[in-house]
């Protein structure tokens, strides 16, 4: 089946598979490293058991999540070696000494707070445990700063010369690291962590609202979620319009190619909300437009002249259809969820937070929306800087190992099967553990009949799912 | 004289990798002696007493390769692709093995099947190493700064016998962890193992001592040519007195001795090859100067590692401190 494949079709799509488990993982465990900071820290303050009962069931959920995490993770940094051998030796100088600082300051720092967090509690007592939860939380938020600095470089390179080998070579570090799309993207990327957290959370507290199951923490939950997104949508949206702004800037092809502007205009472009690209002819196809928005949205102008792909040689272009539909995507979501915090906000203002049931259901179908706007941005991202891996300097069709299709079809099927599996099972348990908030057995049920759902499985849900674990 | 950054470089990557093979090394062979401790409340014990630690230990391979990247892109660039397979499996094992911690406790039908994940997952990354050892000890050809070879081209009894070995000297290690961390019946079967592994581990350090030096003649020129032959003389002395202290550890009921006896093997046969090495990264294709970054890479990554390397071994060995001594049967860290 692969026959029609050539190697570096079959390594992208490798990364983009590997890398699309892996970022699943990260946009959840940064949110939720300082959220359980922030539960600790509220626990050893206001002296609430339902704080550290929250921090520890998503203690447990943290663990999971990360463990999935750290493997994935430890195959994207052998993957630029196995597939992309030839950008590794000309972009290593630069991106890896980057990767190397994120081992060193972040990946060891949340290892080796990591078990005392999870196993260490009675062993050093509740202040160095809090500390050790924060230099978790503080190791995910320098995690991502450092590699969001790499592929920013990679999408807006600066600060770097070439040596005779063809290496690229760093001349200013400072350019390097904060180089152009950096700061946006970095704003982005942990504001978009903490919605997918906020929408998770939000979402668990919903459904065991709806349950009645423990009604205390799970209205803690949701009441801190939904004022997470109420806060967060909104200055998530502003982010990226400037990161947009600054796109156009630097990549100015791809942001051509997430609006669909095939043609230059020189008066005002259209806003096109929905059509279908259609590259081959270079046009879109059942267009539906609002005259000058765009124009308005990225110049702030509406008469200003915004040129368009016929600027840019076919080959150098990037895939329009597949950035024009991510990109709506992200936005919509990005929309929905300022309508959830929205309507979170007006529930909270008139008190019935805790008890609007439609709320309540959309939260918890909104529960996944953020992992998918994740996704998607990073599509578009990713995408839109093609037919580059350096943009403007080093193709993508010249970066990959000297490797045959048959080898990496073989690992990319590998992959693929593990992947499924593994990562599968593991999201499972996730939301198992979700559905297991352990009931309250004081007044916290307010004279419910007790029943012992929760902490021993009720003998249905033994039957199929295996039970749990007591310990 | 100017200072050499790429030297400098090889001696903080050797060190790194040294430090995964040791720290992970006994932590993956827990995952090697599994299948041989039947008992479930053994098998749990064995999980925890490194599922505070194994994910820092693992971190150390993240920083041989993230490292390599840096510093020596070109021997990145061309170790990976020719390894592949053995790379791409070993780190199919390690995700199996690496979920494996938490997930056989999150499910009771399903335990089994995460317990042959942990245990084989261990195995085959141990094996997939000693693979990778093998084959760069054979060679690796290089032509116009790119891998030149076909991708089975790892595959030789040499290469099989290394990852062979490889398990078994985890296995050692894992068993000797066990005989320092815990107690009663599972630390007596340990110790029943420690001591055949240990003279198994001994006898394929003196096949490969023996074999080696005939795979190329800068190997034969390093082991018997002056000076580094005086190492050649000592190293088997060396081993044979670890022998010893594993062997008198055990026989004592000093725990801790045998795991420290059989790191110092561990150390021994890691110095042989990095002696037969010099000066080539790849050997015999790239020399460290060859496969080198610019030292304006090498030099920003050495003011950061002068600095954060000895804090991580502070906090590292703090995690360590907080888990310390035997662990306690009845404590279960979940
Ligand atoms: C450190 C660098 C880096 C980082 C942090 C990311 N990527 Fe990337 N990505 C690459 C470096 C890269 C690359 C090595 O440069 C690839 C491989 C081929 C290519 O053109 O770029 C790539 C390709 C690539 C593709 C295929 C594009 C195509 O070939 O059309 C997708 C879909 C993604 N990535 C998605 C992601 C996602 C979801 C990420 C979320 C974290 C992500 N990338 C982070
Ligand atoms: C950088 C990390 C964070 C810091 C420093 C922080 C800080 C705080 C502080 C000090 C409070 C006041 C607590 C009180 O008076 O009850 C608070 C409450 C809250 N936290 Fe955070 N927080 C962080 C991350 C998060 C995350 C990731 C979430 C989302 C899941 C979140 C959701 C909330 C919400 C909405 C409240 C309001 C309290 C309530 O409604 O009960 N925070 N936060
Ligand atoms: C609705 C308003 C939003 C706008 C205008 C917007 C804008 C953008 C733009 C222009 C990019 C591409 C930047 C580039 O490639 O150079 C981007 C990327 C991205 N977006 Fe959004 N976004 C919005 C909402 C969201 C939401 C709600 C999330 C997730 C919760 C999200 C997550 C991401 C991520 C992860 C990326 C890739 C990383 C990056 O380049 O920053 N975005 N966004």
């Amino acid at each position: 089946m692969f026959e029609s494949f050539d190697a570096v079709l079959l390594a992208r799509i490798q990364f983009a598979f590997t890398v699309s488990f892996h970022i699943i993982f990260p946009a959840f465990s940064i949110g939720l490293a300082s959220y359980l900071a922030v539960l600790n820290g509220l626990y050893l303050w206001k002296k609430d058991d339902v704080y550290l009962q929250l921090f520890d069931f998503w203690k447990t959920i943290f663990a999971v999540a990360f463990g999935m995490g750290v493997v994935s993770g430890i195959v994207m940094s052998y993957q630029f070696g196995t597939n992309w051998a030839v950008f590794s030796d000309k972009a290593g100088p630069v991106i890896g000494p980057l990767m190397g600082y994120e081992v060193l300051t972040a990946f060891f720092l949340e290892a080796g707070f990591l078990g005392v967090m999870l196993f260490g509690l009675k062993r050093v007592g509740p202040g160095l445990h809090f500390f050790a939860t924060c230099m978790v939380a503080l190791g995910t938020l320098i995690s991502a700063t450092w590699i969001l600095a790499v592929n920013s470089w990679m999408q807006t390179p600066a600060g770097f010369g070439f040596n005779d080998k063809g290496q690229f070579i760093p001349l200013d570090w400072w350019a390097v690291i904060f180089n152009p799309s950096f700061p946006y993207r970095l704003v982005h990327m942990v504001l978009a962590a903490y919605l997918t957290t906020a929408l998770v959370v939000g979402a668990c507290g919903a459904w065991h609202l709806l349950k009645g199951t423990a009604p205390r923490r799970a209205g803690k939950m949701f009441s801190m979620a939904m004022g997470m997104v109420a806060l967060v949508a909104p200055i998530q949206i502003i982010a990226g319009d400037a990161h947009g702004l600054n796109t156009l800037e630097h990549q100015p092809a791809k942001v051509m190619g997430m609006e669909g502007h095939f043609q230059s205009h020189a008066e005002g472009a259209p806003l096109i909300l929905f059509g279908i690209p259609n590259q081959d002819e270079q046009r879109m196809d059942y267009a539906v437009e609002i005259p000058k928005l765009s124009s308005l949205i990225l110049k702030h102008d509406l008469n200003a002249p915004l040129a368009g792909l016929d600027t840019i040689p076919r080959e150098l272009q990037p895939p329009v259809a597949v950035i024009f539909w991510s990109f709506r995507v992200m936005v919509g979501l990005g929309f929905a969820m300022l309508g959830l915090g929205l309507w979170s906000l007006w529930c909270r203002y008139k008190g019935t937070l805790l008890t609007a049931r439609p709320l309540q259901r959309v939260a918890v179908t909104m529960g996944p929306a953020g992992f998918i706007a994740v996704l998607a941005g990073w599509i578009t991202t990713e995408v839109g800087r093609q037919p580059f891996t350096v943009y403007g300097h080093l193709l993508t069709a010249q970066s990959h190992s000297p490797l045959g299709a048959p080898a990496v079809a073989t690992s990319l099927i590998l992959f693929i099967i593990v992947y499924f599996f593994v990562f599968g099972a593991g999201t499972f348990y996730i939301l198992r553990l979700m559905g297991r908030l352990p009931r309250d057995p004081t007044a916290e049920i307010g004279g419910a009949p007790l029943r012992s759902t929760g902490i021993t499985p009720g003998p249905a849900s033994n039957a199929h799912h295996g039970g749990s674990h007591a310990h | 004289m100017p200072i050499d950054y790429a030297f400098i470089w090889a001696a903080l990557i050797a060190f790194a990798v040294l430090a995964y093979v040791v720290l992970d090394g006994f932590d993956l062979g827990i995952g090697v002696l599994f299948p041989f401790f039947r008992n479930e409340h053994d098998r749990d014990q064995m999980v925890n007493s490194v599922a505070p630690v194994w994910d820092g230990n693992e971190t150390w391979l993240v920083l041989g390769g993230g490292g390599l990247l840096a510093v020596f892109p070109l021997a990145y660039a061309t170790i990976l692709p020719a390894l592949y397979m053995p790379i791409i499996l070993m780190l199919l094992g390690l995700i199996f093995r690496g979920v494996a911690f938490e997930y056989r406790w999150r499910t009771t039908r399903w335990k089994p099947v995460w317990d042959v994940g942990f245990a084989g997952g261990s195995i085959l990354a141990g094996f997939c190493q000693g693979i990778a050892l093998g084959a760069l000890v054979q060679g690796i050809p290089v032509a116009n700064r790119a891998y030149s070879g076909g991708w089975w081209d790892w595959l030789t009894p040499f290469s099989i016998a290394t990852g062979v070995a490889l398990v078994l000297g985890y296995g050692l290690l894992g068993a000797t962890w066990l005989v320092f961390k815990t107690v009663g019946p599972l630390r007596e079967q340990a110790r029943r193992f420690a001591l055949p592994l240990a003279l198994v581990t001994v006898a394929a350090m003196g096949i490969f001592s023996l074999w080696t030096p005939w795979l190329k003649p800068h190997y034969l020129d390093r082991w018997f040519g002056y000076p580094t032959a005086i190492f050649s003389v000592i190293v088997p002395l060396l081993v044979l007195g670890c022998l010893y202290l594993i062997h008198k550890g055990l026989r004592d009921g000093r725990d801790w001795l045998p795991f420290v006896a059989a790191l110092g093997l561990f150390v021994l046969g890691y110095a042989g090859i990095g002696i037969s090495f010099y000066p080539y990264i790849v050997p015999t294709a790239l020399t460290i100067w060859e496969a080198a970054a610019p030292d304006d890479s090498l030099k920003f990554l050495l003011v950061g590692a002068a600095v954060l390397v000895p804090i991580i071994l502070i906090y590292t060995s703090y995690a360590y401190w907080v888990f310390r001594g035997k662990i306690d049967p009845e404590e279960g860290y979940h």
